[in-house]
């Protein structure tokens, strides 16, 4: 965590200084999404890529953080900033939940897959019919800036609470790769039966991770919600930013400490840049989103921060072949 | 509110719905009995398919029913094709990729769909769309019975073929054990791709019964998909019969949950049941291992 730590406050203080620094808005909005969708998949990635646990609903605790942020302002009449931290504790509460019903019973692979995302579609279909959230009409956040209230007059406020969370999330990480904690949480991804067999619970580890995973999503959701002022229940719980979390992640590279932000912000100039060549041709970004995961697991399966130690080792073969 | 003339047009609606759900999770569970994948391109698969009903109808004045010959060998043909060039290639033998593949297929489909098609819905019209035919209290639509008749009709053939054709028989040994199947001669990659194949064939005849009395849009496939392997998990995964009873009995759960919640919280019962057999039963109804 030490060695790591260096090169996470460089890239802060680098990112810092780049919002500073632009003033065009097309490329502020692009900093601020290419780091809300870097969190995301930084989220997904403590639970999918350390743990092993592929959820394909994570829209779930994204879905909670949005819905709680925006109903404790509008209806408990609470400030922005607490219930910041109010939808982070319970999107980790749902989490734990969540995550404690599945690994209770063993749910593991495909079937864990398949719950998170029955988990999400409740949810989505709970918030259609409920009338704190607004129904399928949703919630809007009356416009008032200023930065009590979270909301902020240019994209660059946002960037920088974002990328708070971004670095946040990479100090979870790098603790994760280096503490006993995920060293178990890793134990259990590779094999869980062995991981058991010396000592580790996986029901309390994996939980752990759940709830951390969890938390992050549901800060990205109240973010969301500062961000765009309104939320609904297709936006909060559908499969969009469910996939958008885990192709993040998994192009990046699973289980690594920058892959996700690699994958996010590669996904993110792809996305755009396909948007400014085909004009607003609607689902080309996301065919090609899909293309490009199906390419990934197929030809990179340790994604692109494999392919940099790919290179090394294939490096280190040709030079023992050539000497030895 | 428990009175006959509510409650059995009701199950009626449920029991026609659920013989079409029956089929789509037949695919499904073959996939899954054979590949051990759970196909996350079911739904858009099933979008694909009544995408090709519906151009068949408004281009070439096909009618659905006679469309069968046209589009399950087409649909079959994709997933063989599907299977033998993309999902296997991509697998390198860890489960986890193929979820991962058949995830990036649907959202390359459905994406496709939406830029040929727009976000529209789309329906058809024949001449019998709005025909009904009464049974007992019920006056149910001819394109739901004949959906009912036709989805039961296709999966008695797909019981045949497994359990009576070699190729079933290849199915079921790559099924049990695949390394011995493979001693014994059995293609295993041709039996892959044929199961795959097979199953959305099987989506393909559920698009001819279905779109008469349905519509399709690019995202159609992610309502039945969820169901489908609700059934699918409720059956016992890779279990035929299983699948079939629980198709039924999921259709009529919807109907009578829209009856007594209303029609916004009709699938909420069937996510209840979807998470309750997931966490208490996972090996479904009639599945045999754990």
């Amino acid at each position: 965590m030490r060695r790591d730590l260096p090169f996470i406050v460089f890239f802060t203080a680098m990112m810092v200084e780049t919002i500073g620094v632009l003033d065009s808005g097309v490329w502020i909005n692009f900093v601020a999404m290419a780091l809300f969708t870097t969190l995301l998949a930084q989220a997904w990635n403590l639970l999918g890529g350390f743990g092993g646990q592929f959820s394909f609903g994570h829209a779930l605790f994204f879905g909670c953080g949005a819905y709680t942020q925006a109903i404790l302002q509008l209806s408990g009449g609470l400030g922005a900033w607490p219930a910041l931290a109010l939808s982070v504790a319970l999107a980790a509460a749902v989490g734990a939940a969540v995550g404690a019903l599945s690994f209770r019973y063993g749910l593991r692979g495909s079937y864990f897959a398949l719950a998170s995302l029955a988990f999400a579609e409740v949810f989505r279909i709970g918030a259609l019919s409920l009338d704190i959230t607004g129904g399928g009409v949703g919630l809007m956040l009356p416009l008032q800036e200023g930065f009590s209230r979270l909301q902020f007059g240019s994209r660059k406020g946002y960037a920088l609470v974002l990328l708070a969370f971004v670095a946040a999330a990479l100090v979870v990480s790098s603790w994760l790769r280096h503490s006993r904690f995920g060293a178990q949480l890793q134990a259990v991804r590779d094999n869980e039966d062995a991981a058991r067999a010396v000592g580790v619970d996986p029901f309390t580890v994996k939980l752990r991770a759940s709830m951390m995973s969890a938390a992050f999503m549901g800060a990205a959701g109240a973010l969301y919600l500062q961000m765009f002022q309104y939320i609904d229940p297709a936006i909060a719980f559908g499969p969009a930013i469910s996939v958008e979390a885990l192709v993040g992640a998994i192009v990046g590279g699973m289980g690594t400490l920058w892959g996700p932000v690699l994958g996010a912000v590669v996904l993110h100039l792809l996305a755009e840049g396909t948007r400014n060549l085909f004009g607003q041709l609607p689902g080309l970004n996301m065919v090609i989103y899909g293309a490009v995961l199906v390419l990934i697991v197929t030809f990179l399966p340790r994604g692109l921060a494999g392919l940099g130690r790919s290179a090394l080792v294939a490096f280190a073969a040709w030079r023992e072949r050539r000497h030895g | 509110m428990l009175e006959f003339s509510i409650l059995f047009p009701s199950i009626l609606g449920g029991l026609t719905t659920g013989a079409v759900y029956a089929l789509i999770a037949l695919g499904l569970t073959l996939i899954y009995g054979v590949l051990h994948i759970i196909n996350f391109a079911h739904g858009a698969a099933l979008m694909v398919a009544l995408y090709a009903v519906y151009l068949l109808k408004s281009h070439f004045g096909i009618d659905p029913y006679l469309a069968l010959p046209i589009v399950v060998p087409g649909m079959f043909a994709l997933g063989y094709a599907l299977q033998r060039g993309v999902i296997n290639r991509a697998s390198h033998g860890k489960d986890e990729n193929i979820l991962l593949v058949t995830l990036g297929i649907s959202i390359v489909l459905e994406n496709l769909a939406l830029m040929a098609f727009k976000s529209d819905t789309r329906t058809i019209e024949t001449a019998y769309t709005l025909s009904t035919v009464q049974i007992g209290p019920a006056f149910i639509a001819l394109p739901k019975l004949v959906a009912f008749g036709g989805a039961l009709v296709a999966s008695t053939l797909l019981l045949l073929i497994v359990h009576r054709t070699d190729l079933g028989r290849a199915i079921r040994a790559v099924a049990k054990e695949k390394q011995g199947a493979r001693l014994m001669g059995i293609d295993v990659d041709h039996v892959y791709a044929m199961s795959f194949g097979i199953g959305l064939g099987c989506l393909g005849a559920a698009a001819c019964f279905l779109l008469p009395a349905y519509y399709v849009n690019p995202q159609v496939g992610s309502g039945f998909v969820l169901v489908a392997f609700t059934i699918v998990v409720l059956g016992g995964m890779g279990s035929f019969a299983g699948a079939l009873l629980g198709g039924l009995l999921i259709g009529v759960v919807e109907s009578l949950c829209g009856l007594f919640l209303g029609e916004s919280l009709g699938q909420i019962g069937i996510f209840a049941i979807f998470i309750a057999v997931l966490l208490f039963r996972p090996q479904g109804l009639f599945g045999a291992r754990a």
